[in-house]
């Protein structure tokens, strides 16, 4: 069957504030974005919804907002924009490589961030690089506003703490300055317009020669995009020539749950997961 | 029950076009179906082929992803208004360097080079390749495609 536009209607409101009288008043109504994730569901006649709010033309959710201490991007920021931002090239360069393998060009000119994290796929390439940065989200409704971590937002499959009247607002990153360890690598079935196998991104500082501060965080490896918080505890505090390499490929099979689907299998997944590992060990502690 | 139409209005290849359209159909359905436009070409319909890739508002989009509502008021280029009264050059350079073997992929092709060439995304090889990498071919293995792409940008034919 064929998405069946016939059937549906859409809300469009002009500035936010309206946007979210509308989302109150019509709870079922399904947030629009971009439309690079939901037109695919929709135009194959996968979509329950009939009813949207097409978000594109908030522009109090547009731009990228930058302080001594922070970087807020609007939920509508499009990857192209996170990728050709030279601030977050310096400072962020994992969330601008997730952004940059996000589809191809068309896909990263209507994509966006917020899109990216409301839709909750598991495979998306955004998330883990936001968990790795410690990523805290704005949650808006008429109600007001609340700022939650982003590691507590998916709390399963598809689904997560926004509320039917909420709509994700911004997103928050706190700056690290420069001379972070950075780490993303996707593994999918070719280099380009590849939805990830597995994908992980990972923040680090070292000092004194030991893991001072680790941040881990992997897609496509569980019902939703996850921090490998018992691996994470492993290394914490570790000296970087000796570091306890087994047990911390063991506590990444425990927090990591793997499933056989279309795209891979859970065995191939535990497999790619664990090299993923090595390889960011491997250039967190040269030899 | 069916639900309100739209009276979408948008400019097209420089031509003020409108129609009246669900919200929800896509871009794609409204340029082929409605502005009887059939150089835009449907391949997957999932934003993997990149064969409805169309100019939107400056921004290469995929057609099959965009809700006709979200393209009220913008200005389009599809294929159909890349020549003007001789071929473009990258349309010269196709021809030129066989880049179109069956052809159904050359529309979009056309349409994301002549994007990359007008944003000065295609400095050498590897870059050019990277910025197609949302279009598909099955036929040229890209090698062509490619070479028209390059000699385009460099002037020659």
């Amino acid at each position: 069957m064929r998405g069946q536009p016939s059937l549906c209607e859409v809300l469009t409101p002009l500035n936010l504030a309206e946007a979210l009288a509308l989302l109150a008043a019509h709870p079922e109504a399904r947030p629009l974005a971009g439309g690079t994730d939901l037109m695919v569901p929709f135009a194959a006649g996968r979509l329950p919804d009939r009813l949207f709010l097409n978000l594109w033309d908030l522009e109090e959710l547009r731009g990228i907002v930058v302080t001594d201490g922070e970087v807020t991007l609007g939920a509508l920021t499009l990857f192209r924009e996170i990728a050709a931002h030279p601030l977050l090239q310096r400072e962020f360069p994992n969330l601008v490589r997730s952004a940059m393998v996000t589809g191809a060009l068309a896909i990263q000119s209507r994509g966006s961030l917020g899109g990216n994290i409301a839709n909750g796929s598991p495979a998306a390439d955004t998330p883990p690089s936001l968990l790795a940065y410690g990523a805290e989200l704005e949650l808006t409704s008429l109600r007001g506003s609340r700022w939650v971590p982003y590691a507590d937002f998916h709390t399963g499959y598809k689904r997560s703490l926004l509320a039917p009247d909420e709509l994700i607002t911004r997103i928050r990153l706190s700056r690290m300055g420069e001379g972070g360890f950075h780490y993303f690598r996707k593994v999918g079935t070719r280099q380009a317009q590849a939805i990830a196998k597995v994908s992980l991104a990972a923040w680090a500082r070292v000092a004194d020669g030991r893991i001072q501060d680790l941040r881990l965080a992997l897609g496509s490896v569980a019902p939703m995009p996850i921090r490998a918080k018992g691996t994470e505890r492993i290394l914490q505090g570790q000296a970087i020539r000796n570091l306890p390499l087994d047990a911390a490929l063991a506590a990444l099979q425990a927090d990591i749950s793997p499933i056989d689907d279309l795209r891979s299998s859970a065995a191939f997944r535990r497999k790619v997961a664990g090299n993923l590992l090595v390889d960011m060990l491997r250039g967190l502690a040269p030899t | 029950m069916t639900t309100q139409k739209i009276l979408l209005k948008l400019t097209v290849n420089g031509e003020a076009r409108q129609a009246l359209v669900h919200p929800m159909s896509r871009l794609l359905d409204v340029i082929r179906e409605d502005f009887c436009l059939t150089g835009t070409k449907e391949g997957c319909g999932e934003g993997e082929c990149g064969a409805c890739s169309v100019i939107l508002d400056g921004s290469l989009v995929n057609a099959c992803l965009v809700p006709a509502i979200q393209a009220q008021g913008s200005t389009m280029r599809t294929v159909e208004g890349l020549a003007g009264v001789d071929l473009s050059p990258l349309q010269q350079a196709f021809l030129h360097h066989g880049g179109a073997q069956c052809g159904f992929c050359t529309p979009g092709m056309l349409v994301a080079g002549t994007y990359l060439l007008e944003t000065d995304a295609v400095q050498d090889e590897d870059r050019a390749r990277e910025g197609l990498s949302g279009n598909l071919c099955r036929c040229t293995g890209y090698v062509k495609i490619v070479d028209a792409l390059l000699a385009a940008r460099e002037g020659r034919p």
